[in-house]
């Protein structure tokens, strides 16, 4: 099964990646970009073939390994 | 005082903290690899600074999951000091030692150059040769040095005297341009609840020597060799 994993700063965490973005945007004439947020993505290749095993799996490697929970939140889709 | 430097692949600070350890102490310290599953008896151990794991991922997030540091965690859990400067401050965090996160630098610039620091406490392990409030000047040398924590754990390490070191202009105030990262509260370093581990992002080890870089950072290695002997 193929897993994908978007690691994104929390809500209220400060971007100082994002907002450069946002600037380089605006300073390109791309008006209207009211903010930018940065983070991460990732695909796993999983042997495993139950759908729900390979979520809590890789539910366990965020929490462990893949985000940061401090300032890290995770979204997790199986396929 | 015997102390026990742990390396991984990417460290590049664990010869200057050495020196530091064996001009203050007199002893040649040990050094450790990421892969040693054990941690001989030892009087401090200390995770120097770097680039462990090429800083894939985040900051000292696969170095915190290496053999050596489950040994590491085993000591610091029964008691045994902990130092972790720069790069070994972050995998400190990474690992849960300590509180918080260590996010990119503000500017989003690598800061290379000197700051100056204001003791906070001056009753622990890594601090007693300093005053409380005394200024030492130390360099830093990093990209993702910004502090921060939610207000919870700000809370609990202000109300606990547990922040060691504040990022101040030369005279001791705070303010914005003093502040080499970001860092909220302009915190500098801070220790767990038993003061018995402390990370910090500057680099005491390299203000150790008259001929270069001043000894401001002396004082750390004092101070633990006053207290472990």
């Amino acid at each position: 099964m193929k897993a994908t994993v978007h690691v994104t700063l929390k809500p209220g965490v400060l971007d100082p990646q994002g907002q450069a973005i946002g600037h380089a945007l605006s300073g390109l004439g791309f008006a209207g970009v009211n903010s930018v947020r940065m983070g991460k993505f990732l695909e796993l290749d999983l042997a495993e073939t139950d759908k729900a095993k390979a979520e809590a799996a890789v539910k366990a490697m965020c929490e462990k390994l893949l985000a940061n929970t401090v300032i890290e939140s995770y979204r997790v889709e199986i396929r | 005082m015997k102390a026990a430097v742990v390396s991984f692949p990417g460290s590049n600070r664990e010869r200057d903290i050495m020196m530091a350890l064996e001009r203050a102490s007199g002893v040649k310290p040990s050094l450790l690899w990421h892969g040693d599953a054990e941690i001989p008896d030892t009087d401090l151990i200390v995770v120097p600074g770097g680039f462990s794991y090429g800083d894939y991922l985040r900051c000292g997030a696969m170095a915190a999951h290496s053999p050596v540091m489950k040994a590491l965690k085993e000591k610091a859990a029964r008691g045994t000091p902990v130092l972790g400067v720069c790069n070994g401050f972050q995998i400190l965090v990474e690992a849960g030692l300590l509180p918080g996160a260590l996010m990119r630098n503000a500017s989003l610039k690598f800061v290379c150059r000197q700051v100056h620091l204001r003791v906070e406490d001056s009753q622990s392990l890594f601090t007693n040769a300093y005053e409380k409030g005394q200024v030492i000047r130390v360099p830093v040398a990093h990209a993702e040095g910004n502090y921060t924590a939610d207000e919870d754990t700000l809370k609990k390490l202000e109300d606990r005297g547990l922040v060691a070191f504040r990022y101040v202009a030369p005279d001791g105030s705070l303010s914005p341009e003093a502040n080499p990262n970001g860092s909220i509260r302009a915190i500098a370093g801070i220790f767990n609840d038993s003061k018995t581990v402390l990370g910090l992002m500057p680099h005491p080890e390299d203000a150790t020597d008259p001929h270069a870089g001043g000894m401001d950072g002396f004082g750390m290695f004092k101070s633990l060799v006053n207290a472990l002997h």
